[in-house]
């Protein structure tokens, strides 16, 4: 099948900042697509090479196998939810939504149609008069996206879409992309530098950094079997260990990593287990999370609620199933 | 149900769509992939005309600067010479050209002293409705039209006009003719002496210097005077010490707009003065009745030379950013 | 100046303020009153009596309907030119980045920054030494080489205040760019344009240094007023015009300053 959308050695560097550099990827029709990384890794200029607001520096971009190199974003099947939504103030909310379908020349009735029929879609029917200005946060990120989708792109770039709005609305929301991306079959790309968000809702995910692909897999690969020791730092903060701590537990000499969930705690001190001290506690609601020091290794592990938590200070053993400790390679 | 409105034909659309039809499209299409040809089509015009038509001609009014006039037969002799750079420095040439400046430097002054008030009512004191007012009534007469506001004064100033009227009806006339009868800035009467051009100067410019020092003043936080006073500082005091010193960019900033306006006005000192001479005027009496277009040349490059040195010294105090 | 205890001021400097004010706005007034003197030959205070026979007398002036339709045209050309001009360098400095901008800017701001009569003895000599008849369109020149600043500065004003995302989200959703320009730009910078233009036009209309030089024989309204200051032969009718022109110079400031006060205040110190 061809790819909804890829970058073949593609590079698009603005003098000596290389904001994406060599990437190979290639993205599934009908995929919901993750990208996650650090601030400055790349992600953006990525969705805009796919938008067409950059052009490549070197390598090629295409999408559902046509070419797009030096094609502008307006001939590109393929529509954008900007992070700051970009709605236009001057137009009510039903002609932002229309907006697509207007200057491909459709009549106004049947493209006022469309849009009521977007903005049920994205649950505001009946929002067509206002003005973006009488809209909140949340409202105008659904209006972007039913501006967006009422034009049946082939893939829609979502650039942190929810990076504005509060705790709870961005946990609806998150269900609800999800729910609207199986149900339209559109290939989704999704920009966000917030791991729980990447993981919950991707199909794959992609880790930038330094404007490259450091792993690209399904979201349990990511999480249990990080490739490097970025992607075990960067995605759910594991505990990376050194390979000489690896080497007496599981006799490889390779760097591995660890999840603090996947940690036990023992007060007991006799027996088998890495012993430790309690360096500090953060109270999470869900569990707490233990600084623990090991030897000069610090270590984090979450006690979910209910459990006894030990006290500042107290010496612990530590144990873990030896197949979660997970192998990774060097620095990839 | 609305589902199936949106992702309808969604598998059978191209990814890349075709080119608009037609030349716009084209047009368009070739914009977007050079922004260089864009950018040279939206400059282009506008740089034709101020870059070539507007600077082309003051280059070329520069230049006459160094042509001289040949004083037998009147005609421009266009050999390179400073001899009317030396016919500028002439005793008669340089007595308009400090008179001029003289003027320039009261006018600014009187009229940062003027201003200072309502500049600074409007922007510690006005508020809402107020704010939108004061805004207008500075903006009213900066646009109103010049030569109305100076024929506004010549009625006020002339021999039979009200301000006459009102000195003779406070029992002052006394006092009116004792200024008008000493020399220099005294005359005939108010709208043939210098006091009148001085006055007619700071009336029309003192718009362009309310709103730098407005704007100035509105950046001085109001606790910082609440500050200087609570530390048990006179209100003369606070003025000299803090509010004047973070006044001073906007003031420059004026002052950029009186002095020059007052060096290259012609008008104000024609209609309500005396008949001695200002820059402006001995300009357009030179490349006009005289047809002396070097002289009249070398003429305005002194007030470009002083703005010169003007505005360089109001960069470096930072007083653009008051603009 | 932001305070956050609201006082009342010092009595001085309320009288200082109000002084300074009414100086602004009285001379202005003086002209309402003049227009119905009944005194024909001097400036004398109080007017010996009132009438409105001097508006009839300018209504029936040839001189006068002549000059201003010759000024309405000039404004209205001028503020054409300077309405594509303007904005074509706004939207160039604003919306791309390339070297030299900052001498742009300096190069719109020149015609007004340096005296009037610099850049009217200048374009009088350019069209000497070109051997260029003076003519409607030599006045046309002068006027829109100052005009474009206002309608430049009004416009980049705005564009500073328009998110360029916007462009960007038009694009995207599939208009190109003279799409973009119709449906997006033109209606996000048009009240400012209107603003700017309105401003030129009420420069251009009361121009009068630059246009002595490059005017011939034709007379613009301004000029049949200079003309009137210099030598007075009719002044009843003069008063009337000046407060006319008073009358008309209001409004498009009023309309300016209404258009624009939303966010960016119209650039007085364009003028
Ligand atoms: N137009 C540009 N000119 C110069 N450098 C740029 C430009 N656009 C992006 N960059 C640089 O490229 C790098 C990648 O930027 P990009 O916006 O893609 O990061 P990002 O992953 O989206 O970060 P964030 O999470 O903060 O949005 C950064 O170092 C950025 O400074
Ligand atoms: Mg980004």
């Amino acid at each position: 099948m061809t790819p909804a959308v890829a970058f073949q050695k593609t590079s698009r560097h603005f003098g000596a900042v290389r904001a994406v550099d060599a990437v190979d990827l290639e993205i599934k029709p009908g995929e919901f697509f993750a990208m996650l990384g650090p601030s400055g890794s790349g992600k953006t200029t990525c969705l805009r090479l796919i938008a067409g607001f950059e052009q490549p520096t070197a390598g090629s971009i295409s999408i559902f196998g046509e070419r797009a190199e030096g094609v502008p974003p307006y001939r590109r099947n393929v529509n954008t939810v900007f992070q700051d939504y970009a709605l236009f103030p001057h137009l009510n909310v039903l002609d932002n939504v229309a907006y697509g379908l207007m200057v491909k020349g459709v009549s106004r009735d049947e493209r006022h149609r469309a849009a009521e029929d977007a903005l049920k879609l994205v649950q505001l029917p009946g929002y067509g008069g206002r003005k973006p200005g009488q809209l909140s946060g949340g409202q105008r990120q659904r209006v972007a996206l039913a501006r967006a989708l009422v034009n049946k792109p082939k893939v829609l770039l979502l650039d942190e879409p929810l990076g504005a709005l509060d705790l709870k609305l961005r946990e609806s929301m998150q269900e609800e992309l999800k729910q609207l991306q199986k149900a339209l079959g559109i290939t989704f790309v999704f920009v966000t530098h917030d791991q729980g968000e990447a993981l919950s809702m991707a199909d794959r995910v992609a880790v930038f950094n330094d404007g490259r692909i450091m792993q690209v897999g399904a979201p349990e690969d990511i999480y249990q079997r990080p490739a490097s020791r970025f992607v075990a730092d960067f995605v759910g903060s594991s505990n990376v260990l050194p390979p000489d701590f690896v080497q007496r537990y599981a006799g490889e000499r390779r760097w591995g990593s660890l999840r603090p969930e996947q940690i036990r705690i023992r007060r007991d001190t006799s027996g088998d287990g890495v012993a430790a001290r309690v360096v500090s506690r953060h109270y999470l609601g869900a569990a707490t999370k233990l600084s623990l020091d090991a030897d000069g290794l610090r270590l984090h592990a979450t006690v979910p609620s209910g459990a006894a938590i030990p006290e500042d200070g107290a010496h612990v053993m530590l144990t873990f199933n030896r197949d979660q400790l997970h192998l990774m390679e060097e620095q990839a | 149900m609305s589902v199936q409105a949106v992702s309808g034909a969604s598998d059978v659309a191209a990814a890349i769509l075709p080119r608009r039809g037609g030349f716009a499209g084209a047009l368009s299409d070739l914009l977007w992939r050079k922004p260089g040809l864009l950018l040279f089509l939206m400059l282009a015009p506008p740089l034709l005309w101020l870059g070539v038509v507007y600077i082309g001609s003051l280059i070329a009014l520069l230049a006459q600067s160094f042509f001289s006039i040949d004083e037998f037969s009147g005609l421009i002799s266009r050999e390179l010479t400073l001899k009317t750079y030396g016919d500028l420095f002439q005793p008669a040439n340089l007595d308009i050209i400090v008179r001029t400046v003289t003027m320039a430097a009261l006018v600014t002054l009187a009229s940062a002293v003027v201003a200072f008030p309502i500049a600074y009512y409007a922007a510690r004191y006005a508020r809402g409705k107020w704010k939108a007012l004061f805004y207008l009534g500075v903006m009213l007469p900066l646009w109103s039209s010049y030569l109305v506001k100076v024929y506004a004064w010549k009625l006020i100033l002339a021999k039979e006009g009200i301000l006459t009227w009102v000195f003779a009806k406070l029992h002052l006339s006394w006092l009116l003719d004792g200024w008008l009868s000493l020399p220099v800035v005294g005359g005939n009467s108010l709208s043939v002496s210098f006091t009148g051009t001085f006055i007619v100067f700071v009336y029309v410019w003192l718009p362009f210097m309310i709103l730098p020092i407005q704007a100035a003043l509105e950046r001085v936080p109001g606790n910082l005077v609440e500050a200087s006073s609570d530390l048990g500082a006179s209100p003369g005091q606070t003025f000299r010490n803090v509010l004047f010193p973070l006044a001073l960019p906007g003031i420059v900033a004026g002052s950029i707009f009186t002095f020059s306006l007052t060096l290259g006005d012609y008008i104000i000192p024609q209609i309500i003065g005396t008949s001695r001479l200002f820059i402006g005027q001995a300009v357009y009496a030179q490349q006009g009745t005289a047809g002396n277009i070097p002289l009249a040349a070398a003429f305005t490059v002194v007030p470009i030379v002083i703005m010169g040195f003007y505005l360089w010294g109001a960069k470096r105090m930072g007083a653009f950013n008051a603009l | 100046m932001r305070s956050d205890r609201s006082q009342s001021a010092p009595l001085g400097i309320k009288i200082a303020a109000a002084v300074g004010l009414a100086f602004l706005h009285l001379p202005i007034l003086l002209i309402f009153v003049y227009a119905f003197t009944t005194e024909e030959k001097s400036y004398q205070w109080p007017p010996p009596g009132l009438t409105t026979q001097w508006f009839a007398a300018t209504w029936a002036r040839p001189d006068v309907w002549q000059a201003l339709g010759l000024s309405v045209q000039v404004a209205a050309i001028s503020t054409a030119i300077a309405l594509v001009l303007g904005t074509l360098c706004a939207a160039a400095v604003s919306q791309t980045r390339f070297f030299g901008r900052e001498a742009i800017s300096l190069l719109v701001i020149l015609p007004i920054a340096l005296p009037g009569i610099i850049t009217g003895i200048a374009l009088r000599s350019a069209f000497s030494l070109a051997e260029i008849p003076f003519s409607f369109w030599t006045i046309v020149l002068g006027h829109a080489t100052f005009c474009v600043v206002v309608v430049y500065n009004n416009a980049v004003a705005r564009f500073r205040r328009t998110s360029g995302s916007l462009i960007e989200a038009s694009m995207d959703l599939g208009a190109d760019g003279f799409q973009t320009f119709r449906h997006v730009i033109l209606p996000n910078i048009g009240t400012a344009l209107l603003a700017g233009g309105m401003l030129a036009f009420a420069l251009s209309f009361d121009e009068v240094i630059v246009t002595t030089f490059t005017a011939g024989q034709q007379q613009t309204l301004p000029i049949w007023m200079l003309e009137e200051l210099v030598r007075p032969r009719q002044r009843p009718v003069t008063n009337v015009v000046a407060m006319v022109v008073v009358l008309a110079t209001l409004l498009p400031i009023l309309a300016a300053y209404y258009l624009t006060r939303e966010g960016d205040q119209i650039a007085g110190a364009g003028k």
